[in-house]
Formats: C-alpha cells, structure tokens, sequence
C-alpha cells in the first residue's frame, strides 16, 4: 500500500478495535466523527465518512482477530487506514460483491451481514483501496476530499 | 413534518429526548437490517425498526437519523437509551407492529427514504 507522507497532516489519531466487542463497536467512528465535525467539515461530507468507517469498524468486529484504524486529517483531505491481523480475505473481488456475506446467523440476528458494507465504503468514500492476504490481514484505505 | 408529530400519528411515546419534538422529518424507512439503512438511507430519516441493541444508535448517529422508532412496544435497555440521550437522537415506542406503523406513516404523507 502506498505510504503516506504524515508529516502533512495536522491530526493524527488512532483507535485500536476489540474483534467481537458490540458493545464497543463504533466508538471510534463516533469519535472520528464528533472530531471531523468540530473541524468544520460539512455535513453531507461528513456523513460520506462515518458510514464508511462505521462499516469498516464494523467489519473489523464481526470479521477480523481485531485491529486498528488511522485517521489523518489535512485541510483538503480525511484518510481512514485499517489495519487489522487477520484472517484476511481469500477472494477480494468476490467479497466486494454486493449481498456476499461470510457472517453467521448470530450476526444477521443483530442487524449486520448483508453483504453490503465494502460496497458501500466504496460508494462513500472519494478513493478506496484494499489488500489482503489469507494468514495475514487486510488494509483498507479511504480518502475522503473535504 | 416534526418528531411530535409522528408521537401523535403513531401514539407513541418518548424514551429519549423529549425536547426534540421540534425536529424535522422528511422520510422514513423500517428495516431491521441496519445494513440496508446504512446503504439506502437519506437525510433526516426516521427510522422504524424491531431491534433493540446499540448498534441500532450507533447506525442512527452515523447517518443523521431524526428519530429511531421502537415498534410493538419493544423497550430498550438503559444504555441504549443513554446512548440516545448523548447523541440528541429521540427515541419513540409504539404498540403498533412495523407493518402498521410505516403504513401510517406512508398514508399521513411520509415517504420511503
Ligand atoms: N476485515 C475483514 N477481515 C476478514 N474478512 C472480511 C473483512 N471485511 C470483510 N470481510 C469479508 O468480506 C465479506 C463482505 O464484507 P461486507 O461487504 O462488509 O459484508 P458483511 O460484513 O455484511 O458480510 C464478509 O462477509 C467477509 O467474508
Ligand atoms: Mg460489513
């Protein structure tokens, strides 16, 4: 994944996501938002980013071992990076299919795993990039213009 | 249309935020998979739905949702409605089902989101 020159960013923030936590899940987009918002960016703009960091800290829940999620802000631009541990996603492609879903029942009972989240960061965000490896890990970056 | 508005249609009642009444509404969507909200919902929505756990807010708060409805009389746990309460999102309970109570909605003038 291309490196980011973070130097020219003012903010920097990280959170770090519990694998299997609900009742934590979506703090961190809640607080990135409370931030984003504190700092002027707009509303419709504003929502754009928290849908798609909401999915993928979501994703990082119900999917992942667990992880973490960079925010960097620059006057003209909002990047999320998630980083998360594993297991990683065999078939990128299809993952991003909308309606495909890997979540289990106990998941779907709960309001999650539809099969629409990558999509849907895709469509909210301005730049979206994926990589993942089976046994690794996956990474996602979105770049949001503001 | 306003958030008191909707407590008269649908005789419901406030679990959070009273003081917003005066918000306005201008759809809805009834869903009980917060993944198709997150996916098909616009602006000040209101949003009727059976589930009752966080992630029901959370979705809420994301999206700028004006209102979370409750139906068939579903009471959420106290940290659902703090939650509620500290984002500024009301919440309403109604007895009606979720059928009953988006056709009311739809037939007072309130369309899909
Ligand atoms: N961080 C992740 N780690 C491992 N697998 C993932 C991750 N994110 C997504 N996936 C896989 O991609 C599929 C599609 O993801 P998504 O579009 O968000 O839908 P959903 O979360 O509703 O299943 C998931 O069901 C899962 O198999
Ligand atoms: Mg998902």
């Amino acid at each position: 994944m291309e490196e980011l020159r973070v130097n020219e960013y003012n903010l920097k923030d990280i959170y770090t996501i519990e694998a299997g936590n609900f009742v934590t899940a979506g703090e961190a987009s809640s607080n990135i938002k409370t931030l984003l918002k504190r700092l002027g960016v707009n509303s419709s703009k504003l929502r754009n980013i928290a849908i798609a960091s909401y999915e993928a800290e979501i994703n990082l829940v119900i999917h992942s071992k667990g992880g973490q999620m960079e925010l960097l802000v620059s006057p003209n631009e909002v990047i999320i990076k998630i980083d998360d541990i594993g297991p990683g996603i065999e078939n990128i492609e299809l993952a991003m299919k909308e309606g495909y879903s890997t979540a289990p029942d106990s998941i779907r009972v709960m309001g999650f795993g539809a099969g629409m989240g990558l999509s849907n960061m895709r469509n909210n965000a301005d730049d979206f990039k994926i990589e993942s490896k089976l046994g690794e890990g996956t990474h996602i970056c979105m770049k949001f213009n503001i | 249309m306003k958030v008191c508005d909707i407590v008269h249609l649908l005789d419901a009642t406030f679990l959070a935020g009273e003081d917003l009444g005066e918000n306005e509404v201008q759809s809805a969507c009834g869903a009980d998979l917060m993944s198709d909200v997150l996916a098909f919902v616009k602006n000040k929505t209101i949003m009727l739905t059976g589930l009752t756990n966080l992630q029901v807010v959370r979705t809420a708060e994301m999206l700028d949702v004006a209102c979370i409805v409750f139906v068939r009389g579903k009471k959420p746990s106290d940290d659902i409605i703090e939650l509620a309460n500290k984002h500024g999102i009301p919440i309403l309970s109604t007895a009606h089902t979720l059928y009953t109570a988006c056709g009311i909605l739809y037939a007072n003038g309130i369309s899909g989101s």
